[in-house]
């Protein structure tokens, strides 16, 4: 039975961590060094974020109070990630 | 990951499963004729292997329904077999079949003429086979699993037949996939160096046509221009005396189908 070239892990592992994330809505506070910027969450939580690779590829700069989409990783509360800004 | 090395001990459980498959797939290969169905090949493999040890690998592997692949014409591979799938006069049928025996895996595929079929379609079948033996003799320690590849790929290509490139071979053993992926294309002196121990599944897919694939459903795959397609595969050991082909006899020698 040959093999296809990208063979899919097992149903529900797609073997990529980044897909297990939660994604939440949150405000941009400030920017800080280093590209990252502290957003706050809708539940009010602060969190360190940078911004995702894809984002940063297509020049979508982020401003403060900018409404993005930070995606939490399920380990670590305290940082996540933006992958979109909403206009 | 790394790619196992398989003791002597290992290859004999490993031949012993390819001994079944290669029993099984001759017996197919000797009763397809016009009017079977692809379901009555499968229940003729499943009634081979019924009360012998060991078991159909592919059966319930991710899901697959059944014990063979069977694709015809343009289906490249993993075709599922069907009551409704007869076999025309002019047909070709890749019939692909693997066991575990003991905790240890074989697979082997031979593409099958239905009766009497088109001399350019011959061909097709001829030059896959071909390439099958040649891939298999560049399976030496020292050499590179770019130069199976390219053993494969150039010697389809000069006959104007193409590669497919969504599906590869693969190291098999204690699992039915395991490491290393061995395209059927490639560069002379690439990838990983081969040693005495590796097992590896070699499987060139030809297309007639073009070397796109189209997927038909999560399994069945086809040529995406339509033409037909081959499929040869032996399991085979990388020894100090050279490859030793795990799925058919010892005593049986010459091309590799």
């Amino acid at each position: 039975m040959a093999r296809p070239i990208r063979e899919k892990k097992e149903k529900g592992d797609s073997g990529n961590p980044k897909e297990d994330a939660i994604e939440v809505m949150a405000t941009v506070i400030e920017p800080l060094p280093n590209a990252m910027f502290r957003v706050e969450l809708e539940n009010k939580h602060q969190v360190l974020a940078h911004v995702s690779g894809k984002m940063r590829k297509n020049f979508i700069r982020i401003l403060a109070g900018d409404k993005v989409a930070v995606e939490l990783s399920p380990y670590d509360l305290t940082r996540g990630r933006i992958v979109y800004r909403y206009k | 990951m790394a790619i196992h090395l398989r003791s002597a001990e290992e290859l004999e459980k490993m031949h012993r499963a390819g001994l079944v498959v290669y029993e099984t797939l001759t017996a197919l290969r000797d009763m397809v004729r016009p009017g079977l169905t692809t379901m009555d090949l499968e229940k003729f493999a499943e009634g081979k292997i019924a009360g012998r040890p060991g078991k159909a690998a592919f059966k319930g592997y991710r899901g697959y329904p059944c014990s063979l692949c069977t694709s015809v014409n343009s289906e490249i591979v993993h075709g599922i077999p069907s009551p409704k799938r007869k076999l025309r006069e002019g047909d070709i049928v890749s019939i692909d079949f693997g066991m575990e025996v003991d905790g240890y895996f074989a697979d082997s595929a031979v593409t099958v003429p239905v009766g009497q079929i088109r001399p350019e379609v011959k061909k097709l079948l001829d030059v896959t086979r071909e390439s099958l033996d040649r891939a298999i003799d560049k399976m030496r320690p020292g050499n590179r699993l770019g130069d199976v590849g390219h053993a494969v790929q150039s010697w389809v290509e000069q006959h104007g037949y193409s590669v497919v490139r969504e599906f590869v071979g693969h190291g098999i053993g204690t699992k039915m996939h395991d490491e290393p992926n061995l395209p059927n294309y490639g560069e002379e002196g690439r990838g990983a160096r081969l040693q005495e121990g590796m097992v590896i599944a070699v499987e060139p897919m030809v297309n007639a046509g073009r070397p796109e694939v189209r997927m038909r459903d999560e399994w069945v795959a086809e040529t995406a221009d339509g033409s037909p397609s081959a499929h040869f595969e032996h399991t085979v050991a990388i020894t100090a005396n050279g490859p030793w082909i795990l799925t058919r006899p010892k005593d049986v020698t010459g091309p590799s189908w």
